[in-house]
This record gives structure tokens, C-alpha cells and sequence, in this order.
């Protein structure tokens, strides 16, 4: 998990060392099934939804957000998965390889997309995201899950489901998965 | 591998996996309602073809656009070069234009590793074939083409052990050959070259390869049936007396085809000289030639090599 953030904070190929544990798993699993409610509550029920998990963070937490869904309302929301690699603004700029899968098992026009990822940060991997789900429909509205926002935002980008929102310093990697989010640092 | 794809040598087996999985994430972009990515926006592609090419100048025209970048045609037959202009004088040119990459073909071997030599870091120059010598990114589609065949895509570990693959007709002129049977060789096939004396390379006990003059005897064997095309000058130069003794002893005539085991596949690099290296019958009713799925795979696989060189911004040794 995380996987991105790590290969992208410096230095490059270190090693994540974690400081705190920000949340544990219990924690994890009620903020996904509040944040599972709002999505309900948001949108009225789960009609048009469609989740779309970013490579590679997300794809563990949509499946629990679906899981938990259908769970709450006994609806089956198609999960798809989006690998912004080749829509991002740095390229060039730093490693960037398109590792990951995209699937996205439905045409979105007219959808209500809900972007998941597990840390949302400076904001150009959802703005980079807006950009490819363009190329797969046009949806009726996309809103933006995230199990941390950490803050440090470089575009006009907000989430509607947060689980937690956590102060961090830009140095700092934030390491999300369903045991729990690990708040530490790369280490060479 | 460095700013340049000249060799497919100079990948070795890791590079040329890395490649081909990373092929596969451009074939699901091509298969998108919208089959364009804005990877390499910015960028910009000249494209020198010295020499005639279909579809390896429309495939890699097609690959960078569907990557975002500026294509650049240079019109090798009304520019200065038939003024005197040298080659060398005109890369330099159109790297002054601010070119990112030059796809060159030529018929000179070696001509591309000179110019990437010239030039150093930039542009990157990308051998679309040159002469007798090289042809890698037919090399990396083929390979591409039987990995999707036989594993449904390539995959991180892009492999063909287990696999025997014949390689048929006119392998002393052909960069294919040499292209083909270096990427294959690398994934760990078997490959056995098929050709008459006069056109086996007079290196070809230097290559990983079994060697043949009787096709009948190796196609009970074959699990890949790579034909080459036959070009006509090589009859004028009297390497093969005819087409009708050609035919008879290395085409693919209905008759050798029967013999095939259904899951036999046959591959061409294309364009085919029908009834000669591949009788018309088999080519139109035979369920697995993949000459197609060659073609289209030529989009993607050129996709991963352009974005490898250009956009992915990864350091490469």
C-alpha cells in the first residue's frame, strides 16, 4: 500500500520507517463504514454509483467501501480500477511507470463516480485522475474518498469522505492499509 | 538500456521483459472508447524513413500520437539530402529544431548506432531497421505477439521457455530474423532457422539457434511457424533458382499446412508475397495466423518504447 507515495517521496528507494500509529484497525474499519454511510446518504441510496480505486493505494480500500456497501444496502456497486500514471503533470520530471492495472467494467457517462484513494495529498494524482476518467465517459458527478487527507494541497482540490484528516510535514510518509495508517518517514 | 533502442542485444532479457509488460498497459489504453493518453504531450517525433515502410511508419506514427507527442515527417526524397546534405549535417538540423527522438530507417546497417553515437544524449534515436542488421521493435512485437498467443499477455515475467519456433526463408537478409531470434532466444524458446545454404548468414553458427535446410523434417516439431518474406531481388542475384523450387521446398502451401497441428500458429512480418512464402488458402481459412495480431500489437509495443525513452523519466543503465 502506499506504494506510490513511497516511490515518490526522497530518497528515492529507501526504506519506510514508521514513527506513530495514527489509526488501528478498528479505527480503519469505522472510518470506512462512516464514510460508507455518507456515500449512501450523499447520493440517496446507490443507484449510479460507481467506485473507481486508484493504483495502487485504493484498490484495497474500494473493496472494503464495496464490501461494506453492500452490506449497509444489499447493493453490488461496480469497482473499477485507474492508473494515473500516463495523465500525471510530472512526468519526466521523476519516475514514472505505468505498473498497475486500469479497469473500468462500465461505461461512466451519467454516473456518480467516487474516486478512492488511501492518502490524498498534493492533489495531482486526482487532478491527474479527473483527466483520465474523461477518457471513459463523462460522469454525472465525481467525488473524491480518502481514508487520510494530509494536507499540503498545490490544487483546488477537495475530498467528500474523509476518514481522517492529519497534520503532517511534507517529509513525512503516510502508510495506509486495513491493520491500521502508520504515520513515519523514507530512510536510505 | 540507455536514451537509444538500436540493438535488441543491448537490452538483454530484464530490459526486454520490462518492455513487453510494459506493452500490456498499452494495450488496454488502445482499447479504450478513447485510446489516447497525454504522456508525452510536449514532445516532439521525427520520423526519417530512407527507405520504403508501411506499417512500421504508420505503427509508430500511430504510437506517438496516441501518446500525445508531435510527429515529424522528414521527406527523405525532396529534402537537401538530395542536395548533398549528409545525414550527420541533417540530424543535426532537425536537433535544432528541438526534436526529442529521430526513428530512423535505413538500408545502411549500422547507420542508426552511428548516429546515436554522434548525437550522445539527444535525441533519442530509435532504430527502425537498418539493412540487414536490426529491427527491434519487430523483434519486441513479435515476441510480444506469441506471449499474448500462448499466455494470454506478457506479464511481468514475459516468457516463451517450451516453445519451439522455426524461422523460415531468407534469413541471410533479414533484420527480422536477427531481431526476432534474439528476442525469442532471450525469453528462453527454442528457435530453429529453416533456409537453403545460399540464404543462411555466414555468421549463423555464431547464432543461438538450430539450423535446417528441410523444412518437412523440422515441422512436425514446430509450435511457431515464422515465416519470412522473399524478396524479389533475390531471385534476379540467383540465390534461388525460382519460385516454383522456393515453394516447393520452403513455402507454407496448403499441403505443409495440413500437416500443422491446429495450434500451430504462424507469424509474418509482413507485407506477404501470397502463394510464395504463404499459399493464399492458408493465409485466408487458417484459424491461427497471427499476422494480424502483429500488426496491431506494433501500436502498443511501440507505445512502451517511446514512453520508455521519452516520458517515463526513470534512469535507465
Amino acid at each position: 500500500m502506499a506504494d506510490r507515495e513511497r516511490r515518490m517521496t526522497p530518497p528515492y528507494g529507501g526504506v519506510f520507517f514508521a514513527r506513530t500509529t495514527v489509526l488501528d484497525a478498528a479505527q480503519v474499519q469505522r472510518a470506512l463504514t462512516r464514510i460508507s454511510h455518507e456515500i449512501i446518504e450523499r447520493n440517496q441510496g446507490l443507484e449510479e454509483v460507481v467506485l473507481v480505486a486508484l493504483q495502487t493505494g485504493g484498490v484495497e480500500i474500494a473493496r472494503l467501501i464495496s464490501r461494506l456497501l453492500f452490506e449497509i444496502d444489499g447493493i453490488d456497486v461496480p469497482v473499477g480500477t485507474l492508473d494515473v500514471a500516463l495523465y500525471r503533470d510530472d512526468i519526466g520530471l521523476r519516475p514514472v511507470m505505468p505498473e498497475a492495472a486500469t479497469e473500468i467494467p462500465v461505461d461512466l457517462s451519467g454516473k456518480i463516480v467516487v474516486l478512492v484513494d488511501d492518502v490524498l495529498f498534493t492533489g495531482r494524482t486526482i487532478r491527474a485522475a479527473l483527466d483520465a476518467l474523461t477518457d471513459f465517459g463523462r460522469p454525472r458527478s465525481v467525488q473524491l474518498a480518502v481514508v487520510i487527507d494530509r494536507g499540503h494541497r498545490e490544487l483546488p482540490i477537495r475530498p467528500d469522505f474523509v476518514g481522517k484528516n492529519l497534520p503532517t510535514r511534507r517529509d513525512e510518509v503516510v502508510d495506509v492499509n486495513p491493520e491500521g495508517v502508520l504515520l513515519g518517514e523514507m530512510r536510505k | 538500456m540507455s536514451k537509444h533502442l538500436i540493438n535488441l542485444e543491448d537490452l538483454e532479457r530484464e530490459g526486454i521483459q520490462e518492455l513487453l509488460h510494459l506493452a500490456d498497459r498499452f494495450v488496454e489504453v488502445t482499447q479504450r472508447p478513447i485510446p489516447k493518453v497525454p504522456a508525452l504531450r510536449g514532445r516532439t517525433i521525427a520520423m526519417l524513413f530512407f527507405e520504403d515502410s508501411t506499417r512500421t511508419r504508420m505503427s509508430f506514427d500511430l504510437a506517438a500520437k496516441r501518446l500525445s507527442a508531435d510527429v515529424l515527417e522528414f521527406p527523405t526524397h525532396t529534402s537537401s539530402l538530395s542536395k548533398g546534405e549528409s545525414i550527420q549535417d541533417t540530424v543535426e538540423t532537425i536537433h535544432s529544431l528541438g526534436v526529442d527522438a529521430l526513428i530512423i530507417r535505413h538500408n545502411l546497417n549500422g547507420l542508426p548506432q552511428e548516429i546515436a553515437d554522434g548525437v550522445g544524449e539527444a535525441p533519442s534515436v530509435i532504430n527502425a531497421g537498418d539493412g540487414s542488421n536490426s529491427h527491434p521493435t519487430q523483434g519486441l512485437l513479435d515476441a510480444y505477439t506469441l506471449c499474448e498467443h500462448f499466455h494470454g499477455s506478457a506479464g511481468p515475467q514475459a516468457s516463451l521457455s517450451g516453445i519451439h519456433i522455426g524461422i523460415i526463408g531468407d534469413v541471410k537478409h533479414s533484420r527480422v530474423a536477427r531481431s526476432d531470434v534474439y528476442a525469442y532466444n532471450a525469453l528462453g524458446a527454442t528457435v530453429t532457422v529453416v533456409a537453403p545454404k545460399s540464404l543462411q548468414p555466414s555468421d549463423l553458427t555464431d547464432w543461438p539457434v538450430k539450423i535446417s535446410e528441410d523444412l518437412d523434417a523440422v515441422l512436425p516439431t514446430l509450435d511457431v511457424v515464422g515465416l519470412l518474406r522473399i524478396q524479389n531481388e533475390r531471385m534476379e542475384e540467383a540465390l534461388v533458382h525460382s519460385i516454383d523450387e522456393y515453394v516447393e521446398s520452403y513455402g507454407m502451401t496448403e499441403a505443409r499446412a495440413a500437416v500443422l497441428r491446429d495450434e500451430v500458429v504462424i507469424t509474418h512480418p509482413g507485407p506477404v508475397n501470397r502463394g510464395v512464402e504463404l499459399a493464399e488458402t492458408v493465409l485466408e481459412n487458417r484459424k491461427n495466423v497471427l499476422i494480424k495480431q502483429q500488426v496491431k500489437n506494433g501500436v502498443p509495443v511501440r507505445m512502451a518504447v517511446l514512453f520508455r525513452l521519452l516520458g517515463s523519466g526513470v534512469e535507465i543503465d
